[in-house]
């Protein structure tokens, strides 16, 4: 069988600014979401795919982020050897993957996955490879349709209805192109080096015949979306794969909780063991991490993660929520959408509250009485809400106390 | 002696509870509103008592029945076929008010404070003139009519300011008087108000005086002032030690703030915090772990588990959820249902509906 391997590409902490407050602690693909960090999820997928024999992970962390987790993992997936990769300046998407390409062509795999992380869906990638073997293809993204009006907020595909061959790339585009968008997700052979290299030659170029360019945020980094997709949709065997499982960025803070409801659900279709026994104080989906603790009469789900050590009250209502670890949350309180940081604390008959995101809809905020407002209600790390108070659609920055109600803010 | 309750009309301020039950009926401290009146002026010896109404509902009349066996009166529906104001009322009523000289109290139905009348009839006697007006002091008389004395006299009243922009005084009109039925002669009976034109020619005459009331006063024709008179009228309570109150202790670990009215009827659930200034009707249910803080439930109404109820009237039979949460001036008419975990702030639901989305901003729910 041929030998494939995988690239996660995980970014850096000067990315992901929209995912504060909670990057403020921890960098986005290690946040839990359904009991699991992020990319815990890319690899757990990665894993069930025939002939993977490596993952790099590709980013500008310190290498000592990633370090322990790696080893965790290692015992977790011993299909594959994982490595982190370290940029010392942001080369870009693609830019990241060709200044590492002499490790990964080590050893000539003959397909290469690249998976960002920030990307949340059931990662159909042996349909992928299937694909991309029908085709004989050069490369295959995985694509799926959104409503029309979301569309322009991603790259855009524009393929052969019949052949699924694609015609036509563009990153966020300003009219409508196509609703087929890119999912982040793409399998390439080892002839992409070549399409990036000639990516970076038109790049220079074009900058030396306008050095007005070169003060041009990222004028180094060459990006696979803006840069290179729309070159190989001219001139590669360049197919699509469109996914009808769910799909979703991780992109804001907010959005971890649809993405724990996908996963969630996705893990009890499946018939994981891991979640919770549904009873009727625990409407499934719901992951309580095996050192949590959680009072029989408190009532959780659906879609509920309980993170390590943490303390749930009596008669306490968790709904569409995520709670990380070593958070407690005290007797008759009450969180509907919203994110409870580590070690953060909510008073007894307090009430935590968000509104609820569609899994259909690519936003996490809402617009109330005319002003935009997060949907999902976010306490960082170590904060505390007062017993009996109340807090909707707030995002709290880490080491605040909440002692009165508060409504539609952003607590600094 | 003889007594007038001015009871009005259809109670449209404290609607949604008067679409179910007319405004005297209405439970305070439960008690139907008139009948801490009635039980007040029957312990002061009046015997006659007229309802000054606009309409005369058939449930009013047999439940005030009753009450005239109980307390030993005799009770007199004055309909007024047109609204006569707060004056027409006394002549419409002229036969049984003016049947003797006896003087004869006159009050607002909306008007909960420790009735004064036994002291009231004492000073009104001792001064021998015409009319005596219960006055009570504010904070902000600026809102209010105040009443301003003679030089010098430290009851005779000189004139009322209608909402004085500078300080002339802090007592008000306390809506509670005693007159002579000399009074009557100077009443037509045509829609008459008796605080401005009325009063006013008294006071030309030097014949109205005032009398301070002691303790707390509220009008409570509104929720929100239903809400403050009852929490002042648990205090009130509280301070003359009276046995009503459910004591805080081993009994009742429930018991969180005193002033804290409980019908031996209701049933409390486990780990439950009530208090400070709650009642609860006849019949009642509260859930296990239920936090209540100066709120009413009404006769029969349940709430739920975990539920988190503070300044909100629970209507009679109406049901509030698991872990809803509802405050700022939240009035359920009878038969509502709040579902599980909704919120509702100041919410005004009327009677039968149910509630399934939260109301955040305050609303009337049709």
């Amino acid at each position: 069988m041929a030998t494939s391997k995988a690239v996660i590409l995980v970014g850096g902490p000067s990315r992901g600014t929209r995912f504060r407050p909670l990057s403020l602690d921890l960098p986005k693909p290690l946040f839990d979401v359904a009991g699991h960090p992020i990319i815990w999820h890319n690899l757990k997928a990665l894993a069930k795919t025939p002939g993977i024999k490596e993952v790099i992970l590709i980013g500008y962390y310190d290498e000592s982020v990633f370090a322990p987790y790696i080893k965790w993992w290692s015992l977790d997936y011993p299909q594959f050897s994982i490595k982190y990769l370290r940029e010392y300046q942001a080369l870009g998407t693609a830019g990241g993957l060709y200044h590492f390409r002499d490790v990964i062509l080590k050893g000539n795999p003959s397909t290469l996955f690249v998976l960002n992380a920030d990307v949340c869906c059931s990662f159909p990638l042996s349909s992928m490879l299937e694909l991309f073997e029908e085709k004989q293809a050069e490369a295959v993204i995985l694509g799926t349709k959104v409503s029309v009006e979301a569309a322009s907020n991603f790259g855009c595909i524009v393929a052969d209805p019949e052949t699924k061959r694609v015609r036509h790339y563009v990153e966020k585009p300003e009219t409508h192109i196509s609703n087929l968008i890119n999912c982040g997700v793409y399998l390439f052979s080892a002839s992409i080096f070549d399409v990036i290299r000639d990516g970076m030659a038109r790049k220079a170029d074009k900058l030396a015949a306008n050095p007005a360019l070169e003060h041009e945020d990222d004028q180094e980094a060459l990006r696979l979306e803006q840069d290179v997709l729309g070159e190989l949709s001219e001139r590669s065997k360049f197919f699509v794969y469109e996914t009808r499982d769910f799909w979703r960025q991780i992109k804001t803070a907010g959005s971890a909780v649809p993405a724990n409801a996908l996963y969630l659900q996705q893990a009890y279709q499946s018939g994981a063991t891991e979640l919770a026994q549904p009873g009727p104080n625990i409407v499934a989906p719901v992951y309580i991490h095996p050192s949590a603790h959680v009072d029989p009469t408190a009532k959780l789900g659906p879609n509920v993660s309980i993170g390590e050590r943490a303390v749930i009250g009596a008669g306490a209502r968790i709904k569409e929520s995520i709670i990380l670890q070593d958070a407690e949350i005290k007797h008759d309180a009450c969180i509907l959408y919203s994110i409870i940081g580590w070690g953060s604390r909510v008073g007894a008959w307090a009430r935590v509250e968000g509104s609820p995101v569609a899994a259909t809809e690519h936003s996490t905020s809402t617009v109330k009485n005319g002003v935009k407002v997060q949907s999902v209600t976010i306490l960082a790390k170590d904060c505390t809400v007062a017993d009996e108070v109340r807090v909707q659609n707030c995002v709290c920055l880490p080491y605040k106390e909440l002692k009165r109600d508060v409504v539609n803010e952003v607590i600094m | 002696m003889k007594a007038l309750i001015l009871v009005g009309g259809f109670g449209t301020r404290l609607r949604p509870l008067t679409l179910t039950l007319p405004k005297p009926l209405v439970e305070f401290a439960n008690k139907p509103m008139i009948l801490h009146q009635i039980e007040a002026l029957a312990k002061a010896g009046v015997t006659d008592i007229v309802l000054a109404v606009n309409y005369q509902p058939e449930v009013m009349v047999s439940v005030l029945k009753k009450y005239e066996e109980l307390y030993n009166v005799r009770i007199t529906f004055s309909v007024e076929h047109e609204p006569l104001g707060t004056a027409g009322p006394l002549k419409l009523a002229e036969k049984i008010l003016g049947k003797n000289d006896d003087p004869f109290f006159v009050l607002n139905s909306d008007v909960i404070c420790d009735y004064p009348f036994d002291a009231l009839a004492k000073f009104h006697k001792a001064h021998g003139q015409e009319g005596t007006i219960v006055v009570t002091k504010v904070e902000e008389p600026s809102k209010y009519g105040v009443v301003v004395h003679k030089p010098g006299h430290a009851s005779r009243i000189d004139r009322f300011v209608e909402k004085p922009v500078e300080f002339v005084g802090n007592r008000i009109n306390a809506g509670i008087y005693i007159l002579n039925p000399t009074i009557l002669k100077r009443i037509e009976l045509r829609p008459t108000s008796i605080e401005s034109e009325i009063f006013p020619a008294i006071c030309a005459d030097g014949e109205l005086h005032s009398f301070d009331l002691e303790g707390f006063w509220m009008d409570v024709g509104q929720p929100k002032d239903f809400l403050t008179g009852t929490c002042l009228y648990l205090s009130s309570l509280a301070k003359k030690g009276g046995k009503e109150l459910t004591p805080a202790g081993e009994e009742h670990p429930y018991v969180y703030g005193g002033n804290v009215l409980i019908d031996p009827s209701a049933k409390i659930g486990k780990n439950c915090r009530i208090g400070p200034n709650v009642v609860i009707g006849p019949g009642v249910t509260v859930g296990d772990g239920a936090r209540l803080q100066r709120c009413v439930l009404l006769k029969n109404s349940k709430v739920k588990d975990h539920a988190w109820v503070k300044s909100t009237i629970v209507g009679w039979n109406s049901t509030v959820g698991r872990w809803a949460r509802l405050e700022n001036v939240t009035v359920l008419g009878d038969d509502v249902t709040v579902g599980d975990e909704i919120y509702v702030n100041g919410g005004s639901v009327l009677p039968h509906k149910t509630i399934k989305t939260n109301i955040e901003v305050p609303a009337i729910v049709m």
